[in-house]
């Protein structure tokens, strides 16, 4: 032992703490709850989904092109988690292999040949394994909700003794999957929760050695038109992004640049635009402008305005919330922060409002039944007794607000679970892949899910991501109580009652005006072209009173900005339209509750619209965006470029929102020097 | 008078659904977990949560145990396995890393002059390539090479290169201040 290894040890010893006696008695209980459950449930036939040897091959083959061509954004990476490939073995033993969750490791290579060869290095991994396992006539299964468990069990509960450890608890994770989907029972959820190992996503070390990371966020790259003259995205209504890169510059710190996603940085804002007119809910406004960032191209600006229905019509609405209570819940800005937060919104609702209370944290529970708004005091009181303790079972929990949720339901009227966590769903929910199916399943059943996500450190924004999109939801990031002001109060209605779901925007650009185009933001809302016209398809939702903001930057033809040069060997594809159209809208939705889409479509021309205040702020925040994501198509432009123009497109700005981001703006210049 | 019997004897016994032995084996053995959670996060709530998950698999996970290894051997190795699989599904976020990597967090947990030992800690252990980090984590709480590489399901050889190189890691790093 050395002179520096010592210094370390002493420091780790002197650093480990003592556990929490309190913790630690409630771990060992539960425990040994699990304990006696595995105990009773070690014989129980369990059902399997499976209808033929290779259903779930083919089943899990289709998700799995799906995942892959969808480039679903965030909730593509959180699908990658879950995409990992299973060999089903004839002995009835699974191997975890390849992709991205990998195996324990196996075999050392000292370091220097390790670092360029992750991947093939894991792939040889598992292939060792293979081999150390008999794998004779191994097939490739991917790890699907009907996968058959029965195999898994078998093998972890009689007659295969070596388990190793990086398959065990894939194993546990199948088994949890496959009870989640035949059981959704509080009880049973609560055996399947104890067999999960970790399921919290956790940052707990800079991932340096994965490259996993965020490879679905990259930004849009420029299009050629005469390639790929077709770009479609979902909507996306989500204001978290902008929150959170608030409470990392107010901490001081520029935010994680994958933090950063420029469209709901710009749909963060309120804007007036066109207020609709006619049979649709809502009214594109498509404004052509030019560029403040290159001279060379324009702005292709589309604003979305949703109607707002007479507030005095609206439904009764049922609310759910699903509190954590974990102990993570009790810093100041979580905790603290939620129940000041509920306690405005429940300003905002009607007497005949009903309100439950449903927490999870170790174990799920309902702390206030179904109760009208109007016995004010009874909900307040039954707030303040909330306290953070536990960790969190957040599965559990779910499944008990839908529980409750369904129950409140009645014709007419609007439910919804608001899921109010700091991310931390550390005992049951694993996967958020297969959360997703359950909350997409209970989205049909007419129940929808928000999330407010609150304090900083374990954040699970792509969790966050991944259940509110699933759930026809808002994602909203609480840091203080102005913005819970806004979440909750201001902008309630649009949150919680939506005018039109599954909103598909596809263009089209003619290539004979348009040489190049990129659209700004939306990485992890793309679309597959196909996909606009399939209604399965499910997209983002907009809500009373929303606006939503799409901007191209489109380099007409002719133009010095061009970036790809012609190709020498392609052929020369002359323009058949020689309209002077740039380009063509089309807009899909459906009504709430209804399964076909409507279309609205209109041509896009040179010149259209005017800039106003609204279009103008809404290109700085694009700006700003782009700009705190390294900004590589905005050559010189700059920060104070940012601020001028936000500066000058400020307008009334009764609420103080933009007012705040143009402080953003000069914390985030002062922090880059 | 449970504490008698051998930790493998009392895992055989849980195996079989002795629900007394099971408690008494998670009661000795829980302290030793959360240690070994803190060293491997560096964060106190962090590893309470890592040992919480980890005791609430092990019902499940004990059918796995078959005792070719020491016990305290093969749950050193589940908890290993669970922080590695926090961390990649942590790979996957757009948000602020904790853990060793967040210094913020250590400054506020701590007190003051603390503070500065940790912050030193907190640098050296950051400074570690996360193989290196839990092997000396594993190392320096007290197990030899051949533990650690029993529990970390790598050869003997490459334990000890791996201390090496964390220790000239190390003194880099004192270089570099100096």
């Amino acid at each position: 032992m050395t002179d520096e290894l010592d210094d370390l040890k002493r420091a780790l010893d002197a650093a480990t703490p003592a556990p929490d006696a309190d913790r630690k008695a409630a771990t060992l209980r539960l425990a040994e709850e699990n304990f006696d459950r595995v105990q009773g449930s070690a014989d129980v036939a369990r059902h399997t989904g499976q209808k033929g040897p290779f259903a779930p091959v083919l089943k899990g083959v289709t998700a799995m092109f799906h995942a892959m061509t969808t480039k679903a954004g965030l909730t593509a990476t959180t699908a990658l988690v879950a995409v990992g490939l299973v060999v089903i073995t004839p002995m009835g033993r699974d191997l975890l292999t390849g992709g991205p969750i990998g195996v324990g490791e196996i075999s050392e290579i000292p370091e220097s040949f390790r670092a360029p060869a992750e991947s093939r290095e894991r792939r040889s991994e598992a292939l060792q394994l293979a081999d150390d396992e008999d794998g004779a006539g191994s097939q490739v299964v991917r790890q699907d909700l009907s996968a058959e468990p029965v195999d898994l069990n078998a093998g972890q509960q009689s007659a295969q003794p070596q388990m190793e450890l990086a398959e065990e608890s894939f194993a546990n994770e199948v088994q949890g999957l496959a009870k989640m989907e035949a059981a959704p029972a509080p009880s049973v959820a609560a055996d399947a929760d104890a067999r999960r190992i970790i399921v919290a996503p956790e940052p707990v070390i800079a991932p340096e050695a994965d490259t996993e990371a965020f490879s679905n966020a990259e930004t849009n790259t420029l299009k050629v038109t005469t390639e790929e003259p077709v770009s479609t995205f979902s909507i996306d209504v989500d204001t978290a992004s902008y929150a959170v890169v608030r409470s990392s510059l107010m901490a001081g710190q520029m935010p994680p640049r994958d933090a950063v996603r420029v469209e709901e940085m710009v749909n963060y804002f309120p804007y007036a635009y066109a207020q609709p007119e006619g049979e649709h809910p809502f009214q594109p406004t498509i404004t052509v402008m030019p560029t403040p960032w290159n001279a060379g191209t324009e702005l292709v600006h589309i604003g979305l305005q949703g109607t707002m229905p007479a507030l005095e019509d609206r439904p009764p609405l049922n609310l759910v919330f699903l509190i954590d209570t974990s102990g993570s819940m009790q810093d100041a800005n979580k905790l603290p922060l939620l129940k000041q937060s509920f306690r405005l919104m429940l300003s905002e609702l009607r007497p005949e409002d009903e309100v439950s209370i449903v927490t999870y944290a170790g174990s799920a529970g309902q702390v206030l039944e179904p109760t009208r708004a109007a016995e004010r005091s009874a909900i307040l009181s039954a707030l303040d007794r909330l306290e953070a303790g536990g960790s969190t079972a957040g599965q559990a929990g779910l499944q008990q607000a839908y529980q409750v949720a369904e129950a409140m339901a009645a014709e007419g009227e609007v439910t919804r679970v608001i899921l109010a966590t700091d991310g931390d769903f550390n005992v049951g929910l694993s996967d958020p892949e297969a959360l997703k199916d359950f909350i997409a399943e209970k989205r049909e059943s007419g129940t929808y899910l928000s999330v407010l996500g609150f304090g900083r450190g374990n954040l699970d924004d792509a969790t966050m991501q991944a259940l509110a999109q699933n759930g026809n939801g808002q994602a909203s990031y609480i840091d203080t109580l102005s913005e819970a002001r806004k979440v909750l109060v201001d902008q309630l209605t649009g949150a919680l009652f939506p005018i039109a779901n599954d909103v598909k925007i596809q263009v089209e650009f003619n290539p004979a005006q348009i040489a190049e185009y990129r659209l700004i933001g939306y990485e992890t809302r793309a679309l597959n072209r196909e996909d606009f016209s399939n209604d399965r398809v499910d997209a983002g939702d907009i809500g009373a009173g929303h606006t939503v903001t799409a901007i191209y930057e489109v380099t007409p033809v002719g133009s010095d900005a061009i970036r790809n040069g012609p190709l020498r060997y392609g052929a020369e594809t002359a323009a058949v339209d020689v309209s002077d159209e740039l380009g063509f809208f089309k807009l899909r939705y459906k009504r709430p509750g209804e399964a076909a889409s409507r279309l609205i479509e209109t041509p896009i021309l040179p010149g259209m619209g005017e800039a106003g205040q609204d279009a103008r702020f809404s290109v700085a925040m694009a700006g700003f965006g782009q700009l705190l994501r390294g900004g590589n198509y905005l050559g010189g432009w700059s920060w104070s470029d940012a601020i001028g123009l936000a500066q000058d497109a400020r307008g009334e700005d009764s609420f103080g929102y933009r007012a705040e981001a143009i402080d953003l703006m000069r914390l985030a210049e002062a922090l880059d020097r | 008078m449970r504490m008698e019997v051998s930790d493998e004897a009392l895992a055989g016994q849980a195996a079989d659904g002795d629900a007394e032995a099971f408690s008494a084996l998670l009661t000795r053995h829980y302290d030793r977990v959360f240690r070994l959670a803190f060293r491997l996060t560096g964060v106190k709530a962090e590893a309470e949560d890592l040992t919480q998950d980890v005791c609430l698999a092990l019902p499940t996970k004990l059918a796995g145990f078959r005792g070719q290894a020491r016990f305290t051997t093969w749950l050193y190795r589940v908890v290993v396995n669970a922080a590695h699989d926090r961390r990649r599904r942590a790979a996957t976020r757009a948000n602020a890393a904790t853990g060793w990597c967040e210094v913020e967090q250590a400054r506020r947990a701590e007190a003051l002059e603390e503070a500065e030992a940790q912050d030193w800690l907190t640098a050296a252990m950051r400074a570690l390539p996360v193989d290196l980090r839990d092997t000396v984590a594993l190392v320096l709480d007290d197990m030899t090479h051949g533990e650690t590489a029993e529990v970390l399901g790598i050869s003997e050889g490459t334990v000890s290169w791996r201390m090496s190189e964390a220790k000239k890691r190390l003194r880099q790093m004192k270089e570099d201040e100096a």
